[in-house]
């Protein structure tokens, strides 16, 4: 049986992981293209790589499967729907939602947080009020603020962070106010790896009566996400980062709210009736999922869960803090690296500077010897503007790179070493 | 290490890199355009002087990774003293030079030192860089008052 078929056949009871000790070597066989060539890939925060399940479930859906949701009588429709809203199920499951109907799909992660600024922002801010971000944002996750502020004539606050890249929590509080509607940060920072003590963030947030939205695209590929627990009122992630298909990404909502919100796209699938002089809107999540959704991508992307699920989200986090210890070591003792965002709690990224050259002859050179790393301001200007950086070199991990991929970005930064002396 | 890595980073392009030539704003300069790279940000300022149809002075500032600095510095030092017609030439003919197929024969005739960038071909990704600098300077000698973005 193909990986696809098995991966239909799975209940929808969560599964039990394969084992608690974590084998990256054996992880790394899952992925093809680590397989078809010398690939030292380490920009998973980009985008991560897909394990042939994710494949196998795309092409089964196309193959087998497929047909538009929600619309046929017929049983082919009815079992893409089906398959789909089990997805939604999956994913319910996987960030822990009291709810199915809590769980909206989007194209991305920056969509989830559009779709939050035009609704719920739209219908909460209004002049005079105050949307509250940090410095280590993602634009994705400034950008919609500054927007939605400026339509509104409302002030975007910026909490400050340390220079070991930390969000300084007492200057966050002290931004707080009675005019904050919505606060908004990222659970981990895609430049600088810190991890946000959300949970804390989300009480100290709710205590001033404003909403919070998380940005998770960082967090939920290395970090069990249990979104009750946080009590977050928003949690936006995207499939492509969990090792699914682009184009899918998932807005979690709590139903309350959701449910007091306008649509956000009009057109087909989000309305109840429509006439010329007045249309009513369907139900959450539906309401926000106007037209065809990607079909496709949804089949693979609860493959890339339950593949997850699989392999217990625990024991991935506690082998990457293995690797990003021994990396950060093995960084630490090249003479001229300077480490960019370096708090005591962070997720398997490091982004550094080498004295004297410049990161994007940096990210040349480590190319040219077979190592992929981000380098550029990472989608995040306002943190390089704070440690005083054009750029970084930003070496990103996942659950399938080894200590052998950390030490061949040892050696290739020798090389840059060596070229720049 | 390769040769094609020693290729793009030759010792004229380091040294360029580490003491750029023409590395400021000239008193005289009356044209002035910026470069930017949003992918990479690469941002860079080039000043002009022209009188009668000739670059006077030329200068320029800004951070760059080593390529696109070391393109700006050479830049600066080849376009000095040349008539307004001469620097499109040279423009044109060192842009051809880093867009070439990297299999055909290099084609450096008339760029003297600008030669040092033929290896840059070979790195698609960093035309941009070796380029940035001259997209700027046309648009100053243009005087379009727009800034040369790459993107």
């Amino acid at each position: 049986m193909t990986a696809a078929g098995e991966s239909a056949q799975r209940t929808v009871a969560a599964q039990a992981p394969r084992s608690q000790r974590f084998d990256p070597v054996q992880a790394r066989r899952d992925f093809p293209i680590l397989q078809d060539r010398d690939l030292v890939f380490l920009d998973s925060a980009a985008s991560a790589q897909k394990p042939q399940c994710v494949i196998d479930a795309i092409a089964n859906c196309y193959s087998h499967e497929y047909a538009n949701i929600h619309r046929g009588v017929y049983e082919l429709s009815a079992r893409a729907t089906a398959n789909f809203e089990a997805t939604r199920k999956t994913a319910q499951r996987f960030i822990g939602a009291a709810d199915d109907r809590e769980i909206v799909f989007v194209r991305s992660t920056t969509e989830a947080i559009n779709l939050v600024a035009a609704t719920y922002g739209r219908q909460n801010v209004g002049s005079g009020d105050e949307v509250l971000i940090t410095e280590m944002e993602h634009h994705s996750n400034i950008v919609p603020w500054q927007m939605l502020c400026e339509e509104k004539g409302a002030v975007l606050r910026v909490a400050p962070i340390d220079d070991r890249g930390a969000l300084m929590l007492d200057e966050f509080e002290r931004l707080l106010g009675p005019r904050t509607k919505i606060v908004a940060v990222t659970h981990i920072s895609n430049a600088l790896g810190t991890v946000n003590p959300v949970a804390e963030i989300t009480q100290l947030a709710h205590a001033h009566g404003a909403a919070v939205v998380i940005d998770g695209a960082q967090a939920v590929p290395h970090h069990r996400v249990d979104v009750s627990e946080l009590d977050c009122d928003f949690y936006a992630f995207s499939a492509h980062k969990v090792f699914g298909p682009t184009g899918v990404g998932v807005l979690y909502g709590k139903a309350s709210l959701l449910e007091s919100m306008p649509p956000y796209q009009g057109g087909g699938s989000m309305i109840e009736t429509v006439s010329f002089e007045k249309s009513t809107y369907a139900q959450i999540p539906q309401r926000f999922e106007a037209g065809t959704p990607d079909i496709g991508g949804v089949a693979g992307f609860r493959a890339a869960l339950d593949y997850l699920t699989d392999l217990g989200l625990d024991a991935i986090e506690s082998y990457e803090q293995t690797l990003l210890d021994y990396a950060t070591k093995s960084l630490a003792e090249i003479p001229g690296l300077r480490p960019i965002g370096t708090a005591d709690k962070k997720a398997a990224v490091l982004s550094f500077t080498l004295e004297g050259v410049h990161p994007h002859d940096d990210g040349s050179i480590l190319d040219h010897e077979g190592v992929a790393v981000r380098t550029g301001h990472h989608c995040a200007q306002p943190v390089m503007e704070h440690f005083g950086v054009p750029a970084t070199v930003r070496a990103s991990f996942a659950l399938y790179n080894t200590t052998e991929d950390v030490d061949a970005l040892v050696r290739a930064l020798h090389v840059v070493r060596e070229l720049f002396q | 290490m390769s040769s094609d890595l020693r290729e793009l980073y030759q010792s004229v392009i380091l040294d360029h890199n580490r003491r750029p030539r023409n590395f400021c704003k000239p008193e005289c300069a009356n044209r002035s355009a910026k470069g930017i790279n949003p992918l990479c940000g690469d941002q860079l300022t080039v000043y002009l002087a022209i009188e009668d149809g000739v670059v006077k002075d030329v200068g320029f500032d800004g951070t760059g990774c080593a390529i696109s600095t070391a393109s700006a510095s050479l830049m600066t030092q080849s376009i000095k003293g040349k008539k307004v017609e001469e620097v499109e030439h040279l423009f044109a003919g060192f842009h051809n030079m880093v867009t070439s197929n990297p299999q055909s024969r290099i084609r450096d005739e008339g760029l003297g030192k600008l030669s040092v960038f033929s290896g840059v071909r070979e790195f698609p990704m960093r035309v941009k860089c070796a380029t940035l600098a001259w997209h700027a300077m046309n648009e100053a000698l243009r005087d379009t008052g727009k800034a040369a973005t790459t993107e």
